[in-house]
């Protein structure tokens, strides 16, 4: 008995020191020696490609909030949902969930909600708003809350929307869009995908 | 296409797995690697044992529960000291007490059920000190009972069973350090972050927002968390956060993790008791069960939502709700169906929202006691418990002496199979019936009607499994839930173990009988049909009218919503 504990406590600080420090730290360094930008975050000036950002209040001059830039998918406390949550910068910030700042998080609604249903109700009204024909991407929320990434196809249903605020021709931007397009990795792994933050980037370089 | 082309990768990939990983871990177990002894040496000098020094199964036992007990406390104070001590860039205070038990006896049990939001709740000290810590000891905990199991029929009319001490360092050491720290070094590469230089803050010139990105020593993590079968990740939304699960390419390397040790124990046991044969059937079993919940969850979430049906959206093709962009929804659904048919139960979309046959996919993977192919370790032992009884009713049924492996299976052994196959059912239905008929605890699901009920069912099956699973919604973090699942959890994992460790002492004393005409074959596909019908009928008869109230009622009620 004395001798079990002896031994357990002796062992337990060993995997303190071993798995707990050793092995995150010796991650850490290899990792951030090796691959720096991605162990820091993917992060170019305006954000990271990897987290979704709040598109829905860009101000556009003379046009509506958002209509100038591609969105993103929308998360559960959208200006457009039926209950919005959030209040502040238009309340479409990924990065905020479950009230807190900096948490990630899902709507976690069921398939028979009603709360689900009135809120894609009050997101396809939105888009209808902005003359976009929205695909289901763009009126469900993500898994995380931060998903960086569209399909080609919910990109391209924004171009009316982006040609009218920006005044750059649909041509134009289908290529942009193409040219921006990830195929699915390894040529199955997953779907073809477009980074939101990198299109956009992409988008105001052609103004 | 791509997804066929997904899992015949997986099945080639696994394939090699069972084949060297299995033999390589047979080989560390019969103490026949040593290319890490400079390590291994003064650990055993430290905790004055050695590998000669072999243990009873009660010796064993006693220092298995004495160390775990020893983890629990160790994980709790560490998250209850968190505000004092350091590598806390984002200055979090103390996790309150009855959260701090749920998440020591969550990761401690290699359950990593989370009541809390990784990224704002607890420090880098907490997360590596304690969590991570236990995602590789309570991996290497369950796979050393399993191996006890495979001694007691591998080992005639022996007195002991091992040695814990030793057989947990071989395992932490030789097994999981080197394959999570390479696969950890491949995911930061995809992407997922690894740093301690806390949260980063920039302006985004396109949109005027400036945003506050939270960020941590996440990618080695991820690598451990599902190595072992733990599952519980550095954020809120686990592995469906681009940070730790950045690319499809990712998805499908932890899908590969968590099934690898798993999978291979099966060769494993097959090559410790000399008979590859009994480990194939084990795998057939296996591959069966899981290729049939793959089948059906996949199918029910490529169908439409009916709630963004219902909003008018008619074009769409599979549930996007709760889903990324870059994994799609098959395999989505082969991810959740991976992790919850191991003892893993990370997500990498939010099972709430998947639709009713979808969900029910990962729930009754958990209610079959998660033998397809189960936990490291969790997972064989109790697929041999299984396949025991098997043997017993198959006995029966044809009037001959039930052996496996030639080993007599009699009262005593049928009492430990039947105990251990039992324990998991009861604890979670008298739970579940305790929750909902409490007000504290109907106050816990978001979602109203069947799909709440399915929350709370959920929620005490996917602990009371060690699985961490989660249908979100489910507002755990209360005193209540805090507690009952913790309770779940502690009964889940030792109310098993305990029952498996006997197993394997008592089998271990025993001598074999030889094989003659009247021996029932255990390792024909007769076999494989009778352990998989004993898996079904358990589970099925124990749990279906629990399901029936939830999912199967939600995917009845047409045009109704909730």
């Amino acid at each position: 008995m004395l001798v079990h504990l002896r031994r357990s406590l002796v062992l337990a600080v060993i995997c303190l020191v071993f798995f707990g420090f050793v092995y995150a730290f010796a991650g850490t360094g290899v990792a951030q020696l090796l691959f720096k930008n991605q162990a820091d975050g993917s992060l170019t000036a305006n954000g990271s490609t990897l987290i979704g950002q709040n598109w829905a209040a860009t101000k556009c001059p003379g046009n509506p909030l958002g209509s100038c830039v591609f969105h993103g998918r929308p998360d559960d406390t959208g200006p457009y949902a039926a209950n919005p949550k959030t209040g502040a910068a238009g309340g479409d910030n990924p990065l905020v969930a479950n009230g807190v700042s900096g948490e990630s998080g899902a709507t976690n609604l069921g398939p028979r909600s009603k709360v689900l249903k009135a809120d894609t109700k009050a997101l396809v009204a939105y888009w209808h708003k902005l003359g976009v024909n929205p695909t289901p991407d763009l009126v469900t929320t993500s898994g995380s809350g931060v998903d960086p990434d569209i399909s080609p196809l919910d990109a391209t249903v924004q171009i009316p929307m982006v040609a009218k605020a920006t005044g750059i021709a649909p041509a134009k931007l289908r290529t942009l869009i193409a040219s921006e397009s990830h195929g699915a990795q390894l040529g199955f792994l997953g779907s073809s995908y477009i980074d939101v933050l990198q299109l956009n980037e992409a988008l105001a370089k052609l103004h | 296409m791509g997804f066929f082309a997904t899992i015949l990768i997986l099945v080639i990939a696994l394939g090699f797995t069972w084949r060297y990983l299995g033999s390589y871990m047979a080989a560390v177990f019969d103490g026949r690697v040593h290319f890490l002894g400079f390590v291994e040496r003064p650990i055993y000098r430290l905790l004055k044992t050695s590998p000669e020094q072999e243990q009873t199964w009660k010796r064993y036992a006693g220092a298995m529960i004495i160390f775990s007990f020893v983890s629990l406390v160790f994980t709790y104070a560490i998250l209850r000291l968190q505000g004092s001590l350091p590598l806390n860039p984002q200055h979090l205070g103390a996790v309150g007490p009855a959260l701090s038990f749920n998440t020591a006896s969550s990761f401690v049990t290699n359950t990593n059920w989370q009541n809390y939001g990784g990224e704002t709740a607890m420090s880098y000290f907490s997360q590596m000190g304690s969590l991570t810590v236990q995602q590789f000891v309570s991996p290497a905990v369950g796979i050393a009972a399993a191996i006890v199991l495979v001694r007691g029929f591998s080992r005639r009319k022996s007195a002991t069973i091992g040695n814990f001490w030793v057989d947990i360092t071989r395992c932490l050491f030789y097994v999981l350090l080197p394959i999570a720290f390479v696969a950890g070094i491949v995911i930061v590469a995809q992407g997922a972050v690894q740093t301690l230089a806390g949260t980063v803050t920039i302006h985004d010139s396109l949109n005027g927002v400036t945003q506050t990105i939270p960020r941590g020593p996440a990618g080695f993590m991820g690598s451990i968390m599902q190595l072992g079968t733990n599952g519980g990740g550095f954020f809120n939304v686990d592995l469906a956060h681009p940070f730790e699960n950045p690319t499809a390419f990712t998805d499908l390397l932890y899908i590969w993790l968590t099934l690898s040790i798993p999978v291979a124990l099966t060769y494993t046991f097959g090559k410790m008791v000399g008979s590859i044969k009994h480990g194939a059937a084990l795998l057939a079993v296996v591959v069966i069960l899981f290729g049939s919940w793959v089948a059906f969850t996949s199918y029910s979430e490529h169908q439409n939502n009916p709630a963004v049906v219902a909003a008018g959206i008619h074009s769409t093709v599979g549930n996007a709700e709760g889903k990324e962009v870059r994994f799609g929804d098959t395999t989505s659904a082969l991810f959740n169906v991976s992790m919850t048919q191991t003892s893993d139960g990370a997500v990498d979309s939010a099972t709430d929202s998947y639709n009713p046959i979808g969900g029910l996919g990962p729930l009754t993977g958990m209610m079959l006691g998660e033998v397809t192919p189960g936990g490291t370790g969790s997972g064989l032992y109790t697929l041999l418990i299984y396949a025991i009884i098997a043997v017993f009713i198959g006995g029966l049924m044809i009037g001959r002496t039930p052996e496996y492996l030639g080993k007599k299976i009699q009262a005593r052994e049928v009492k430990l199979a039947g105990l251990g196959a039992l324990v998991m059912p009861m604890t979670v239905l008298i739970l579940t019936a305790l929750a909902v008929s409490l007000a504290v605890g109907r106050a816990g699901p978001l979602n109203a009607g069947p799909h709440g009920f399915s929350e709370i069912l959920y929620a005490l099956t996917s602990q009371g499994n060690n699985n961490g699973s989660a249908m979100a919604g489910l507002t755990g973090n209360t005193p209540f839930y805090n507690v009952i699942g913790a309770i779940d959890m502690l009964i889940g994992r030792f109310g098993i173990i305990i029952p498996a460790l006997a197993l394997g002492g008592i089998l271990a004393e025993k001598d074999v009988v030889p094989e003659g005409l009247g021996t029932f074959r255990t390792h024909n596909p007769m076999f494989v049909g009778l352990t998989i019908g004993v898996i079904l009928i358990i589970g099925g008869l124990t749990f279906f009218p629990a399901i029936s109230l939830g999912p199967i009622v939600e995917q009845l009620s047409h045009l109704r919503f909730f």
